[in-house]
């Protein structure tokens, strides 16, 4: 606070289907950006730390919500609770927690004030150091819900974390969809980066993803992951991106190093000779070509 | 009869073992349970006989009753509902539809009514005869969990379902799992893939689901997922290895079986391979070590696809 620096960059990856290559290219973008903070969003499978390889700082409970506890001591059995819970959460006076969406109605409702209504931790979420920058990420407990909030959290922590070491960048590996999670993702972004492949599936899913962006009104570019694995739906994707006045950040062919440096844990840019490595570093070219325009303006 | 097809790591190939399964079945039903992102028409260009909309229930404030008091806000717990003086502000996205608003409002100025989310449309598929069902989020809707619900409603318990989830291991993926007779976790042999799987497992643990794995992309001299499963005692009932003519055919929104018609009798054995799990007790597998011993020793070995079709391999290829 009080101090007059730029507000940090952020850029989200994000894709409408899974698998498509979010987490490599988050991770390139780390290596080739230097001073940054990552932030990790999908936090119902983080991976980016299996490569970025953290340095744990801090750790932090995650409070999603409250849910239901019945004390069967004072419980006489009368049912009204199962009756009126929407979600199908209690069953033979238990509360299943997985079920339980923390509405409170039973709490309300029950005439021997038999249910306990408190806050559970669904989740951690934690803060560590990489190379040149700082790191975010989460990890929900097995079941949990209330996803959007904590990628919410773990974004809130990231920009703070931006501000407070005057990091240029905030780079955000988004969950896939287009739900609750992902609405988070978005939230207060720059650019939008959207990693496609060329699938039936593959430009379906970005369709509806496109959808979304546009109702947020932010900038976003288009990436085509394993583009020559199916030319006439790449062309597709190409075609419906200019339609849609999205800019293509790039096409990075099918290349096996991709899968030979996963499998070693290690991100595509140390391999800088291989043809993947190459498109990532012009997608990050085109990717600062934004930020100058924009700033040009 | 109901199969999840889950997995933790989206793009593992959930729709691809789930459209080919149904394929692969007799009398067996496709539901696409990823409203966020429903995929399996693509392949399985169903014939689509019914679309109706699919609705939650959200407050309406009767203005005319309403004197502003803010108890509707104030015993909200998802802070869905805002109170001024002369307005009720409703943030239609944090609203849970769980009706504790309209219950308690002292003046009987909220009505639920419904709003839609989503359609769910259902039909079958040609020429096969499989079911189709699918539910399909409205941009912009937030909460899957209500569509999810409403789509594994309309199943036919009778049927084999097979249920297409989410990618992920929150609130979507557990609804699609909720209730269900057994799991098949789709996974890759990857850091990420393995990873991926272990937040998948726990949770199926959790909620005491009985489950096996299936290895898609399998590749050669890599035992990550089949040491994890020994480990674990997990049955690995199915390895699929990476073919870049699955790959490309998947590209195009063919499902396998079609080109590989001899892929059936794997997926059918896949299927039976789940009916003796589940009669074998139909235990957790977390407690039963023999079981998943006689499941990955015996006559139930891990289907390998050592060859897709060695008789058709010269013009398989392309178109």
């Amino acid at each position: 606070m009080g101090n007059n620096h730029t507000p940090c960059k952020q850029i989200v990856v994000v894709s409408g289907k899974g698998g498509t290559g979010k987490t490599t290219l988050a991770a390139s973008l780390s290596v080739l950006t230097a001073k940054r903070v990552m932030a990790d969003a999908d936090v119902d499978a983080a991976d980016l730390h299996i490569l970025l390889k953290p340095q744990l700082q801090n750790s932090y409970p995650y409070v999603g919500g409250k849910k239901a506890f019945i004390d069967s001591f004072r419980c006489t059995q009368c049912g009204i609770c199962e009756e009126y819970c929407r979600f199908d959460a209690i069953q033979d006076y238990r509360v299943d927690p997985l079920a339980c969406e923390g509405c409170g109605f039973c709490m309300q409702l029950c005439p021997q004030q038999a249910i306990d209504f408190r806050e559970v931790v669904s989740g951690f979420y934690h803060e560590g150091l990489i190379d040149g920058g700082k790191f975010v990420d989460a990890v929900l407990r097995p079941g949990e819900g209330n996803s959007g909030k904590l990628v919410s959290q773990v974004k809130k922590r990231a920009a703070a974390l931006a501000e407070s070491t005057e990091l240029e960048w905030l780079i955000v590996d988004g969950p896939p969809g287009i739900g609750c999670p992902v609405n988070a993702s978005l939230t207060g972004v720059d650019l939008a980066v959207m990693v496609t492949e060329p699938t039936v599936s593959g430009l379906h899913d970005l369709e509806r993803l496109v959808q979304l962006i546009h109702r947020f009104r932010i900038p976003a570019g288009v990436v085509i992951n394993k583009a020559d694995l199916n030319d006439v739906i790449c062309s597709q994707i190409e075609s419906f991106a200019e339609n849609e006045q999205l800019p293509l950040l790039g096409k990075i062919p099918f290349d096996e190093t991709v899968v030979t440096a996963l499998l070693e844990e290690k991100i595509i840019t140390e391999f800088p000779d291989c043809p993947a490595a190459r498109e990532i570093v012009q997608i990050y070219q085109n990717i600062n070509t934004f930020f100058e325009i924009k700033t040009g303006n | 009869m109901n199969i999840v097809i889950a997995s933790g790591k989206g793009g593992t190939g959930k729709t691809t073992i789930a459209t080919n399964l149904t394929l692969s079945l007799k009398n067996a039903v496709y539901l696409d349970c990823d409203v966020e992102e429903p995929d399996g028409h693509l392949f399985l260009r169903p014939v689509v006989e019914q679309t109706k909309t699919a609705s939650r229930l959200l407050p309406e404030i009767n203005y005319e009753k309403c004197n502003f008091c803010g108890r509707c806000s104030e015993i909200c717990q998802f802070h869905a509902l805002t109170v001024l003086p002369g307005q009720v502000i409703l943030f239609e996205e944090m609203c849970h539809s769980c009706g504790v608003c309209a219950y308690y409002c002292p003046l009987g100025a909220i009505r639920e009514k419904e709003q839609p989310m989503g359609i769910i449309r259902n039909g079958y598929v040609s020429p096969d005869g499989s079911g189709f069902l699918e539910g399909r989020l409205n941009i912009g809707e937030m909460m899957a969990g209500p569509l999810i619900q409403q789509v594994k409603a309309m199943a036919d318990p009778k049927k084999i379902n097979i249920l297409d989830a989410p990618p992920g291991t929150a609130c979507s993926m557990v609804e699609v799992v909720r209730g269900a007779d057994y799991c098949l976790l789709v996974t890759e042999p990857t850091p990420f893939g393995l990873h991926d799987l272990k937040l998948a497992v726990n949770v199926l643990r959790v909620m005491q689901c009985p489950f096996a794995v299936v290895e898609n992309k399998a590749m050669e001299h890599n035992d990550l997922i089949v040491q994890f499963c020994q480990t674990e005692k997990i049955p690995l009932l199915m390895k699929i290895p990476f073919d870049r003519r699955l790959a490309e055919a998947y590209s195009r929104g063919e499902p396998a079986v079609r080109i590989f018609p001899h892929l059936k009798r794997e997926f059918r054995l896949l299927f039976r391979k789940i009916e003796l799990q589940l009669q074998t007790g139909n235990l957790v597998i977390e407690n039963s070590g023999e079981l998943s011993d006689r499941v990955n020793n015996s006559s139930l070995k891990a289907v390998e696809w050592q060859t897709l079709s060695p008789e058709r391999n010269g013009n398989s290829d392309g178109k």
